[in-house]
């Protein structure tokens, strides 16, 4: 609950100002060289494993820096895409092809566990993060920047089991934006949050999301988290994409407004009316 | 430290505070948090008076000489039966000067090191080579699985026709006696290390020797250390029996010279060094524990 909080100031700042950091960032992302998401797309994807085919032909295509949502039912297989996006397994068939060759620190995942190695200090789990580059002389000074970024800064020198969940959730995410990412991919990481934990969670995703460019994929199983965030929505059904929905409304979005429940509500439906087709739930 | 304060720690990890005689199988049936907490872990007590707290664990076994003293002054136990304490004290300081007791001990003390060093290393070695390589496990698992059901007691007369009384005797009975709780517990510790930590180390492009020095050997740290005091009660246990029946110096030589002149107080003098001894290298694996694992939320001051 201090968590939601803490995070009240950077909404509360008066509205011409933080209109003003938002640009400032944005305009700072477009001079690093243009955006620094690297884009995807995927063709004919499968992956089964034994007889149990759990993508049957995905075909996506993500810009750049675009922020996509991924939600269906439980065991639909959601899980299980982001981690061949991520190189973490391999596909039956199909490919995956980033718009530029990755370097091994360009995408990185996030996980509903916050996996911190629980006898390393909090910065020396940021540090993790940097990869090869952990031996670099500035190592230090980047993780504590990331740690700054997500509103951790004083618990650097902690061991991680003195931190709250959604305060493990937030070093998670400095170790994984520590390297600078360009493909972020997050795998349900705020299912285990309380409610309000979750939502400056969310604010805080969007704010280093919009801050640093990244291309993000998040999955989860809330659709009111998916519209809240997401510039796109896919809905995964029977191994395929079985809508893509796009969010077309400007930020921050209010939750709780009219459109964003008109999209929630439809996409909901959706599920739902799929869930009776396969009557297996 | 108020009884409320401790009883739910406690109740914990009790499934791991009656060691069985087979100990060094204790990790295979716990899977949770795999080691005891400490007496003094929760330090929920009065900040106040923290030097009385610390003497309160001391009151009993004092209390114990003083009523044992008493009960050989007046007579009520007699000094063939038990020693009063003071004789015993005397019977130490005796010896002290004759140099005797200080070689007996180090002599066991020696033994002691040296076949913990030998059997703790193999078994390690063996714990490391089975918990990472499958086919190092395939190889030898079963074999040592064996092997471990005979109690190493059991082949006394057997060290005894190969290594008479040599020193090697003793040191081959030790070493195997702590062998089996190392072997053990440090192949279940890597066992057991979260597989999710490991994915998060490959992930972060972490090389097998990284790896293994930032997650695995830190993961399996808390198990290695049951395995270690379990280890070095063992250890004593073995060297009492070995050093009773075959030597010809040592505390336990000590002993039994003792018995054969009716000397009962060095008896009695001897036991006690050996439950000291005990002691010491059990407090001494705790600070290290407490020292290696201050990462542990069992270990942390509130
Ligand atoms: N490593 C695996 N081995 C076998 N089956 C798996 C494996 N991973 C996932 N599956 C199966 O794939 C299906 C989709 O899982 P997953 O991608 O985790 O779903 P979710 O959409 O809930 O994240 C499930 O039926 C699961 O049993
Ligand atoms: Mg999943």
């Amino acid at each position: 609950m201090q968590e939601a909080l803490r995070f009240q100031p950077v909404d509360a700042e008066p509205v011409d100002h933080a209109d003003i950091v938002v640009k400032a960032r944005h305009l700072r992302r477009v001079a690093e060289g243009a955006a620094r998401g690297l884009s995807l797309t995927i063709r004919g994807l499968r992956k089964a494993f034994g007889d149990n085919e759990v993508l049957r032909g995905i075909d996506l295509h993500i810009p750049a820096g675009q922020f996509v949502a991924i939600v269906g039912r439980s065991g639909c297989g959601k899980s299980t895409l982001l981690r061949l996006i991520a190189g973490l397994d391999a596909p039956t068939a199909g490919s995956i092809a980033f718009g530029e060759e990755p370097r091994a620190q360009d995408v990185r995942v996030m996980f509903q566990e916050p996996r911190l190695l629980p006898w390393a200090r909090v910065l020396s789990n940021v540090e993790v993060g940097l990869g090869r580059q952990r031996s670099s002389a500035d190592a230090q000074a980047r993780a504590e920047r990331a740690l700054v970024e997500v509103g951790l800064g004083d618990k650097r020198g902690q061991w991680p089991s003195v931190l709250s969940g959604g305060q493990k959730q937030r070093v998670a995410l400095a170790r994984a934006l520590v390297s600078q990412p360009r493909v972020l991919a997050f795998d349900e990481p705020l299912g285990a949050l309380d409610a309000l934990t979750r939502i400056s969670m969310q604010q805080l995703l969007e704010r280093v999301w919009r801050d640093q460019g990244f291309t993000a994929i998040l999955v989860t199983h809330d659709v009111a988290e998916a519209v809240a965030l997401a510039d796109r929505v896919l809905v995964i059904e029977g191994g395929r994409i079985a809508e893509d929905v796009t969010i077309d409304l400007p930020r921050p979005r209010r939750r709780g407004s009219a459109e964003l429940a008109a999209l929630e509500g439809e996409i909901l439906k959706h599920l739902l009316e799929g869930s009776e087709d396969t009557s297996d739930l | 430290m108020s009884l409320i304060d401790s009883l739910p720690r406690r109740k914990a990890f009790s499934s791991e505070v009656d060691a069985g005689s087979r100990e060094e199988n204790a990790s295979e049936h716990k899977s949770g948090a795999p080691f005891r907490s400490h007496r003094n872990g929760n330090s929920s007590s009065a900040p106040k008076l923290p030097k009385v707290d610390g003497l309160i664990p001391w009151i009993v076994p004092l209390a114990i000489v003083l009523v044992w003293q008493l009960a050989c002054v007046t007579g009520f136990v007699p000094s063939r039966v038990l020693p009063a304490p003071t004789d015993v004290a005397l019977a130490g300081w005796k010896l002290l000067l004759s140099g005797e007791l200080i070689r007996n001990i180090w002599v066991s003390f020696w033994r002691a090191s040296i076949g913990f060093v030998i059997g703790g290393g193999i078994g390690f070695a063996f714990g490391l080579a089975n918990g990472l390589s499958q086919l190092s496990a395939k190889l030898t698992d079963t074999t040592l699985q064996m092997v471990r059901n005979i109690p190493h007691l059991a082949l006394i007369p057997l060290v005894i026709l190969w290594f008479g009384i040599d020193e090697s005797a003793k040191l081959f009975l030790v070493a195997l006696g702590v062998f089996f709780p190392i072997y053990l517990n440090t192949l279940h510790g890597i066992r057991t290390v979260d597989p999710q930590l490991i994915e998060m180390g490959r992930i972060y492009g972490m090389t097998d020797g990284e790896l293994f020095r930032r997650v695995i050997f830190p993961g399996a740290l808390p198990s290695i250390f049951v395995g270690l005091r379990f280890a070095l009660g063992i250890m004593w246990l073995t060297l009492i029996v070995a050093e009773t029946i075959a030597a010809s110096s040592g505390l336990g030589y000590m002993a039994m010279q003792a018995r054969e002149f009716m000397l009962i107080d060095v008896v009695v003098l001897s036991i006690l060094i050996y439950a000291l001894l005990g002691k010491l290298a059990d407090s001494a694996s705790r600070a290290l524990e407490r020292l290696t694992l201050s990462w542990h939320p069992a270990f942390q001051k509130k």
